[in-house]
């Protein structure tokens, strides 16, 4: 990959290291006895806190992921090039938007 | 230990097909020894290298049972089990000119699109330069020095095998001896030519070429070194 | 015969990341959308979290949530080879990564039960 695509995806895996390890602190302590939607809309809802660390959850794994598929499509498959980079950049925005949109459902439900 | 050793060969060019021989066996036999014996006396047309016989030149490098190494410093007994075959295969991710022997020009372009040799600058330098062994920077670059361009990390890099145009360990471990050498005067081009789509970055730590390369070289941690290197620069750029 | 390359510790790590990644990707979008779900009202996240009580559907969020902490340990390993100059020299920093990974599998399980 080139240095510009290198640098955002080492970049987001630093700022996911922390957001990962935080969300599977939570989810592993919120799992205990089941969980409820009531349960997790409580903690989420109307809460800016939440709202803006999935937030920014959500904008790094959108530039994270298709960076790393897109050395695994290059390098497993025959697909590269222009078409390639368009897919995904189109797989960032799908991401985005569902990641976002996600965040809005569980802060204001 | 059994009388026969039995030696499967890859005879022909990317196709082809294994050939089967049988020598005896000895108990300090090196791999060079086997593949001599059988074409000096068994079958004159098979192809192979070889030079100094004594694990300084490299040119014996080929796939021994599955793993790549020099054949003059492998002796069958630590690589076969009585009565089990010795595979032989030229190494791989290089186009097979014949039998053993592969074309190593591709390896060698490579080294140079990475800028692998030395620019003294368009001025003679006035004095010899002073460079204490014990400096960070000619500690990095004498860990890397050795390599002899044998070929072993590049035919196990897994990555090369993906890609054909990554310039692979050994050119991004030299670029790395030279990106610490002070004397240098094209570091900036240098650190353009290792920073493309076929440079350092595509390298996923794999660590094959570690683990394989006979001069216990470390290409991963050099290839890690010009990752830091072309950030740095980058960052030192963008502020 | 496999390749002598392909037994060595560190290409096993980087395919346990590689294909962890690669479910994760592909998980992601499914649970952004399993989420909103809250917006039609807390009672449509509740049924659609009583899907997931299935024993087939736990059986892949334990995988996923494995996949997650596999991608994590793995990838951290990667940054400090990459940029603190980290040697592995033993295999014990892989393994503490792999037992890093039981552990939270095993406290998933334990939480689901």
């Amino acid at each position: 990959m080139t240095a510009v695509l290198f640098l955002a995806q080492r970049t987001t895996a630093f700022v996911l290291a922390l957001a990962v390890a935080i969300h599977l602190g939570t989810i592993l302590y919120a799992t205990r006895g089941g969980l409820t939607a009531a349960e997790i809309l409580g903690r989420t809802h109307g809460n800016a806190a939440f709202a803006l660390f999935y937030g920014l959850f959500v904008l790094a794994v959108a530039i994270h992921a298709p960076i790393g598929l897109r050395n695994i499509m290059r390098e497993w498959t025959s697909w590269h090039g222009r078409s390639l980079d368009v897919a995904l950049l189109l797989f960032s925005l799908l991401l985005l938007v569902l990641g976002l949109r996600a965040v809005i459902a569980m802060y204001s439900a | 230990m059994t009388d026969t050793l039995r030696v499967d060969i890859w005879r022909g060019t990317e196709s082809g097909q294994f050939q089967l021989f049988a020598i005896p066996r000895r108990e300090h036999q090196t791999v060079l020894d086997v593949v001599t014996e059988i074409q000096r006396e068994h079958d004159a047309t098979l192809s192979y290298r070889f030079a100094c016989r004594v694990g300084m030149c490299g040119s014996c490098a080929m796939v021994v049972n599955g793993r790549p190494r020099w054949t003059c410093r492998t002796r069958v007994r630590d690589v076969v089990d009585d009565g089990e075959p010795l595979r032989l295969e030229p190494l791989r991710n290089f186009t097979v000119v014949k039998d053993l022997a592969v074309e190593m020009t591709q390896f060698f372009d490579k080294w140079k699109a990475a800028q692998g040799y030395f620019e003294p600058g368009a001025e003679p330098a006035a004095d010899f330069a002073v460079v204490p062994p014990a400096t960070a920077e000619r500690q990095a670059a004498d860990a890397g020095i050795e390599c002899i361009g044998c070929g072993v990390c590049y035919s196990a890099c897994d990555v090369v095998a993906w890609d054909k145009d990554y310039f692979g360990p050994a050119a991004l471990n030299r670029a790395w001896t030279l990106v610490n050498d002070v004397r240098d005067q094209a570091q900036s081009a240098r650190l353009d030519a290792v920073s493309g789509s076929e440079g350092c970055q595509a390298c996923h730590t794999h660590m094959s070429c570690t683990t394989f390369c006979p001069k216990a070289i470390a290409p991963t941690y050099s290839i890690a070194g010009l990752k830091r290197a072309v950030l740095r620069r980058g960052l030192r750029g963008m502020l | 015969m496999m390749r002598a390359s392909h037994k060595q510790r560190g290409f096993v790590a980087a395919m346990l990341h590689r294909l962890s990644g690669i479910a994760l990707a592909i998980f992601l979008p499914l649970h952004f959308l399993a989420l909103a779900t809250a917006l039609n009202g807390a009672s449509a996240l509740d049924s659609f979290l009583s899907v997931t009580r299935q024993p087939m559907v736990q059986a892949l969020e334990i995988g996923i949530v494995v996949a997650l902490a596999i991608h994590l340990t793995l990838g951290l390993r990667v940054l400090a080879v990459e940029f603190f100059d980290f040697r592995e020299k033993t295999l014990v920093p892989l393994s503490v990564c792999l037992a890093a990974v039981f552990a939270v599998g095993l406290v998933f399980v334990l939480n689901l039960g």
